[in-house]
């Protein structure tokens, strides 16, 4: 049997095509893959391959600052998550819903945070919060991360709100009448028709925001106080003495965190996802 | 079957102005109790706005809206004793066929017991039995516009109001769901007011129906009012095909009347008066299954209409063009004023189709009771 054309499926098999996905998974993964590996690495200086060891886990779960650094981001990133969803979803359905003077400035300015160099907003936020509402000193554990979290909420709710409105304009306002029209107050409708409609927005933007916050390095650097170290920060300030497997292993702990609540968040949406984005 | 002529939908001096453009204006009119009334006419005419202000989705800027002779202008959506289907069927994806046929019920505070039993009545009602578990990804588009009808019909609505509930369906859907709506509005004997451009699905299923063009409301009647009796050029167009002549009140008697037309060879004669100056310019239309066609031989004397004076309402043509359909052939007739006319004859036999070729001269005749004369 002979072919002039290969399927769609049969490009796998040429060379050159090959070639491309290799290097493609090669760029992607292997500096994840060299970070994992040299966490087990046996060698103080952690440049050549000395042999396994399970040592500087242990000794990561055994620094006490580290985990709480550790600690100091999960909490941000949930607390900040939260507000932002709920603070993103308000102001995606408020351009969504309703018009008003402005309404076109307000959805500019919406995007300022995502194309705002994190430098600016950093400093920014540092001034801000130096000259204009001064946090107070010396609080209790967790409210002295108070400025870093409405820090991460200023710049990651503009995210959720992008998606969420992205989500909102594939909405059905047929949808909302018929609900109107069963007798459902205006309250009513949104929660029973528009918010399940918005929902694989809110977990898209809810997880996008989670990221962001667990990840910021510089906004938070220029945020945090010495009570209130975040794990990038405290990972950075480790690698200004000395790149230990120490700093691998805990980046691969994060890694690894950060995947298993990514795929459960999926999993949460795709098992009823399916039925909120069929076809009206 | 005896209706009581008690009015639940009522209109009174309606407008409705978006910016400049007036989408309704000044409508009076009122539906009785029972009716199948069909809001009919041309996208943008209006129609789709009215039914929205019924429902509650706008609000008149003038006038206004009675249901069982309450006012509902400022009565939001919710609170009004109507239910609507839309045109897009608008089922809530992500509960099942079951919650949202209950969702009216639920939200009205309906115990579940009684909740779940008038949900499966309602999808017994339109065939839907055992689809309850089903979500509506899983349906066909005919099966959600039968969810979103009995969705509508379990709230036990004064009136039903239908948005364009056909034009999803293809052309035998279509044909099934005409025979279904009318059938299921005899059965639960609810007012079905309906909105459609398509003026078949209009005259086959409703008892009344209401032209409208540009905003204005041109007739309300019966189907067969406004296809034999139409008031205006608008309505004679609309509503199925029509041979348009435009002529002068030449004569008119209380029992009869001449219509002369720049593009027919003889007066048209009717064999009734008509209610217009002598000489003013009015319109004759004639369908073409009114129009006779009979064979002409060169030199041959004109026939005679039985019910019109020697020569009147028979032409001289030429056919130029045959469509064969069936049950019935279009003929389309070249005057001998190069004006072409359109004249339908039913095909009786199976030979009919034969009678008659292209370029054949032909004689056409209609009776005098046929035109329907046309002021504006």
């Amino acid at each position: 049997m002979s072919r002039s054309r290969p399927g769609p499926l049969d490009y796998l098999a040429r060379w050159p095509l090959r070639a491309w996905m290799v290097a493609t998974t090669v760029f992607l993964y292997s500096p994840l893959l060299t970070l994992m590996v040299f966490s087990f690495n046996n060698s103080r200086r952690n440049i050549v391959w000395r042999g396994f060891t399970l040592d500087y886990y242990a000794q990561v779960l055994g620094d006490d600052s580290l985990i709480q650094a550790f600690i100091n981001s999960l909490t941000i990133a949930l607390i900040s998550t939260l507000f932002s969803v709920l603070l993103g979803a308000a102001t995606a359905l408020l351009l969504w819903r309703f018009r008003f003077p402005f309404k076109a400035g307000l959805e500019g300015g919406l995007a300022l945070p995502i194309v705002v160099p994190e430098i600016c907003m950093g400093v920014a936020l540092l001034v801000f919060f130096t000259k204009v509402l001064p946090w107070p000193t010396n609080m209790v554990w967790p409210f002295n991360l108070g400025v870093i979290i409405i820090a991460h909420i200023s710049f990651s709710f503009s995210f959720v709100a992008s998606v969420v409105r992205a989500r909102l304009a594939s909405f059905n306002r047929e949808q909302e009448e018929a609900a109107r029209d069963l007798g459902a107050s205006e309250w009513r409708t949104l929660i029973d028709v528009i918010l399940p409609h918005m929902r694989p927005g809110l977990v898209a933007g809810g997880l996008l925001a989670f990221t962001l916050s667990l990840d910021d390095f510089v906004i938070t650097f220029f945020t945090s106080g010495p009570d209130t170290t975040t794990f990038p920060v405290k990972v950075y300030s480790m690698i200004r003495f000395s790149v230990t497997p120490e700093v691998n292993a805990a980046s691969t702990l994060l890694i690894v965190i950060t995947v298993a609540l990514t795929a459960i968040a999926l999993r949460l949406q795709g098992s009823d996802g399916a039925a909120a984005t069929a076809p009206h | 079957m005896t209706k009581p002529a008690q009015s639940i939908i009522t209109f009174e001096n309606v407008t409705k102005r978006y910016g400049k453009v007036i989408a309704v204006d000044n409508v009076s009119f009122s539906i009785s109790e029972g009716e199948f009334f069909a809001l009919l006419g041309p996208s943008g005419c209006g129609k789709t706005t009215l039914l929205r202000m019924v429902a509650g989705f706008e609000n008149p800027d003038e006038g206004r809206i009675l249901i069982d002779g309450k006012d509902v202008t400022d009565t939001p959506p919710n609170r009004r004793p109507v239910n609507m289907v839309f045109q897009s069927y608008a089922v809530f994806p992500h509960m099942s066929v079951r919650d949202n046929v209950a969702y009216g019920l639920t939200v009205e505070g309906v115990g579940k017991a009684e909740r779940l039993r008038r949900a499966e009545e309602a999808l017994a009602l339109v065939k839907l039995d055992g689809y309850g578990e089903r979500k509506p990804d899983q349906l066909s588009g005919g099966q959600r516009q039968r969810v979103a009808l009995a969705r509508a019909l379990v709230k036990r609505p004064r009136v039903l109001l239908l948005d364009e509930p056909l034009s999803a369906l293809d052309a035998k859907l279509r044909e099934q769901m005409r025979f279904e709506l009318t059938q299921l509005q005899e059965k639960v004997g609810v007012t079905f007011l309906i909105v459609t451009h398509d003026q078949d699905e209009a005259l086959a299923m409703a008892s009344r129906c209401a032209v409208m063009n540009r905003g204005v409301l041109q007739q309300v009647g019966a189907p067969s009012d406004l296809y034999e009796f139409p008031n205006s050029r608008f309505v004679a167009d609309f509503i199925g095909q029509v041979n348009m002549f435009e002529g002068i009140l030449s004569r008119d008697d209380p029992d009869r009347a001449e219509i002369t037309c720049a593009e027919l060879t003889t007066p048209v004669f009717l064999d009734h008066g008509v209610t217009g100056a002598a000489g003013s310019t009015l319109w004759i239309a004639i369908r073409p299954e009114k129009i006779e066609l009979k064979g002409r031989k060169d030199g041959e004397a004109k026939p005679i209409m039985e019910d019109a004076p020697e020569g009147a309402n028979v032409e001289p043509g030429f056919i130029r063009h045959i469509s064969y359909l069936g049950s019935e052939s279009v003929y389309e007739v070249d005057l001998t004023s190069g004006r072409r006319i359109k004249a339908l004859r039913s095909n009786l036999t199976r030979w009919d189709q034969e009678d008659f070729q292209v370029d054949q001269p032909v004689w056409l005749a209609w009776h005098a009771c046929s035109p329907a004369v046309l002021l504006s």
